[in-house]
């Protein structure tokens, strides 16, 4: 039975092999042209947004608490779409058990309105 | 093949199973959780000077209620021990009330209503989770921050509570570490909630975070193996697929080794147990008593179902090994034990070395080491969340003391906290009269019957070493002077007595009448 794990096996050798090849080669035989934007830090490809020195380079809280709305929302979309695909074998067993999931991920989505998660300033 | 199973059009048509669930048995969790709910809501709606009283009476009432629903179900006239979340067709619950299970829920109740009370008392120096203000002059003004009361504690403990009677509950690999989960993260952020000595705390609750997050990680590991091993995640479906098959046994061990380490971190057993020092010694001590009691109950609960349920018919191939864990996290704890000075670590690895001896009533894999364990956890439960209420009230200016020499010379400064305190060390020694010497007989005696009894050996050799820290801190208070400039004992309010008490009568109470705890114990076993 384990000889049918052969082909993941070799998949990880294979990866490991590729990984390791280009990163040791690369410095070896790749042009070294630098420029300010290479040097930049990497922001998704746009303009870095300036971050003061002057109190530790910190970024703001805020961020964070938009992140973890994303999060809120993502959890519930990834579970809405595998329901409504078997929305119908599920029945009324399979609404109520969704409608108890999402009030429970509103409760926090309303924690998290209450408490200012969403006042930008 | 792929078209068959994966094609929309099956999907949408087949029926789902619906799985019977028997709403009584477990209502306990289902309070719980629905009371963790309201609890955010309150966060999110009440002002916050009426937020304390609320959350309080709120949790407080929910444990209540939880255990009434529980004493209900147990003594209703519906045959108890077989009901859940049964899917049809299975024999077995997917979610198991069995008795086992009621028998844990109705201690993490009990204790965690103990641990409530403690993180509720505000009477010395307006409780651990609000700032002093103003700041103590000549203090760090880093370690305070602006004035106020948090309650986020309240909910964040019914999660984790409401995840911890799932997590021991659960008769499958993956609804388990679901509750893993929701056990552990209000955990790691209780952690850091502490408002005076920001910055160990904080520190704790990232190491907490990190350490856990990797040992999910394991468990999660050997959930995989285990599950290309079996092609199941339900505990009897890998029973099954041990008795006697040519599957690869090389999946089994490495699942299995990998989601043992996973428990193993949980219940604070060494050599997993490097955590716990730091993590109990950072958290607010109320917080480090509802970790040290329920956690560990917890734990042990799920390691005894996964042991018993799932790995009973390989026990002879694994064994061996949890006989050197065992030996390993009795000795660590002991030994380390003796070396600490501060009194919230040296406590942490008297946790470690009774995490060793619950383990050895864990692999006796017979029902007497489960009623042991399971008595050794109630019993151990109330003594450390007892010993940790008397820690939070030995303080000076800077809040808690607890380094050992700011111990000394108590007794005759407060008689009543030191003969308290010794009585409960005593219980940890396991000295007869005391809880700690019943549970250490049931889970010994439960030992030698299964022939263990070379682990017995070692394990009395520790709990002689352990012996020896206790007994130190009692001669410290009671035969050393007191220091000048030493702490002042506060006078405890009505929430913090009555954690005490609570912990001091049922480590007295077990230790006396230990029959009717130990007949609850051993009622019934997993159903398999």
């Amino acid at each position: 039975m384990l000889e049918s794990y052969l082909p993941l096996v070799l998949l990880f050798v294979l990866a490991t092999g590729f990984a390791v090849f280009s990163v040791s080669v690369a410095p070896l035989v790749g042009p070294r042209r630098y420029n300010r934007a290479k040097l930049d830090a990497y922001e998704c490809g746009i303009e870095p947004s300036p971050v003061p020195v002057a109190g530790g380079g910190r970024i703001p809280v805020k961020f964070y608490l938009t992140g973890m709305l994303f999060i809120l929302f993502d959890v519930e979309v990834v579970f809405m779409y595998p329901y409504a695909v078997a929305a119908g074998g599920l029945g009324v067993f399979g609404l109520v058990a969704v409608g108890v999931f999402l009030l429970a991920v509103t409760i926090a989505f309303v924690y998290e309105w209450r408490l200012g998660g969403l006042d930008w300033d | 093949m792929f078209q068959a199973t994966l094609g929309s059009q099956d999907v949408a048509q087949s029926a789902v199973n619906i799985p019977e669930i028997d709403w009584q048995a477990i209502s306990p969790v289902v309070v719980v959780f629905v009371a963790a709910c309201l609890s955010v809501l309150v966060e999110a709606f009440l002002p916050r000077e009426r937020r304390w009283s609320v959350q309080v009476t709120l949790s407080l009432l929910t444990v209540v209620v939880a255990g009434l629903a529980l004493g209900l179900y147990v003594n209703s006239d519906a045959v108890v021990g077989t009901g859940g979340i049964t899917v049809a067709g299975q024999a077995v619950p997917l979610f198991s009330a069995d008795y086992p299970a009621l028998f844990l829920w109705g201690t993490l109740l009990a204790l965690s209503f103990g641990a409530l009370l403690l993180i509720a008392d505000r009477s010395v120096d307006g409780g651990a989770f609000a700032s002093p203000v103003p700041p103590a002059p000549g203090g760090d003004p880093v370690q305070y921050q602006a004035p106020g009361r948090q309650t986020e504690v309240f909910p964040l403990a019914l999660f984790a509570l409401g995840g911890m009677m799932v997590f021991l509950a659960a008769n499958d690999l993956l609804t388990m570490f679901v509750a893993l989960e929701v056990l552990s993260l209000p955990l790691y952020l209780m952690c850091g909630l502490a408002r005076r000595r920001r910055l160990i705390s904080q520190e704790s609750a990232v190491k907490y975070f990190l350490l856990g997050a990797f040992s999910s990680a394991f468990f999660l590991y050997g959930l995989a193996l285990l599950y290309g091993y079996a092609g199941s995640v339900r505990l009897v479906d890998i029973a099954a697929a041990t008795a006697g098959t040519d599957r690869p046994e090389t999946l089994l061990y490495a699942g299995f080794g990998l989601l043992v380490v996973g428990l193993l971190f949980k219940a604070s057993i060494g050599p997993f147990h490097a955590w716990t020092p730091d993590v109990y010694q950072g958290a607010p001590t109320p917080v480090t008593a509802f970790m040290a009691a329920c956690t560990k109950v917890a734990a042990f609960g799920a390691i005894l179902r996964v042991l018993t349920l799932a790995f009973e018919a390989s026990s002879w191939e694994w064994r061996g090994v949890l006989w050197a864990v065992a030996i390993v996290s009795m000795l660590i704890g002991a030994v380390l034990g003796l070396t600490q000075t501060d009194m919230k670590r040296m406590i942490a690895y008297s946790s470690i070395a009774h995490a060793g001896f619950l383990l050895v009533g864990a692999i006796a894999m017979t029902e007497d080491g489960l009623s042991g364990t399971m008595f050794y956890l109630l019993a151990y439960g109330f003594t450390t969340l007892a010993a940790f209420g008397i820690i939070t009230l030995v303080r000076d200016g800077n809040g808690e003391a607890t380094h050992l020499s700011q111990w000394a010379g108590l007794a005759k400064r407060s008689p009543l906290v030191a003969v308290t305190f010794a009585f409960l060390l005593l219980a940890l020694a396991g000295i007869p009269m005391t809880s700690g010497f019943m549970g250490k007989l049931a889970v010994f005696s439960a030992a030698i019957a299964d022939g263990m009894a070379p682990l017995v050996v070692v394990a009395l050799l520790a709990s002689a070493i352990a012996a020896f820290f206790y007994l130190r801190v009692i001669v410290l208070m009671y035969f050393s002077e007191p220091a000048q400039d030493g702490p002042t004992v506060s006078v405890p309010g009505a929430f913090t007595t009555a954690a005490i008490t609570l912990g001091v009568v049922v480590t007295l109470l077990l230790g006396v009448l230990p029959a009717f705890a130990l007949d609850w114990a051993s009622v019934g076993g997993f159903v398999s």
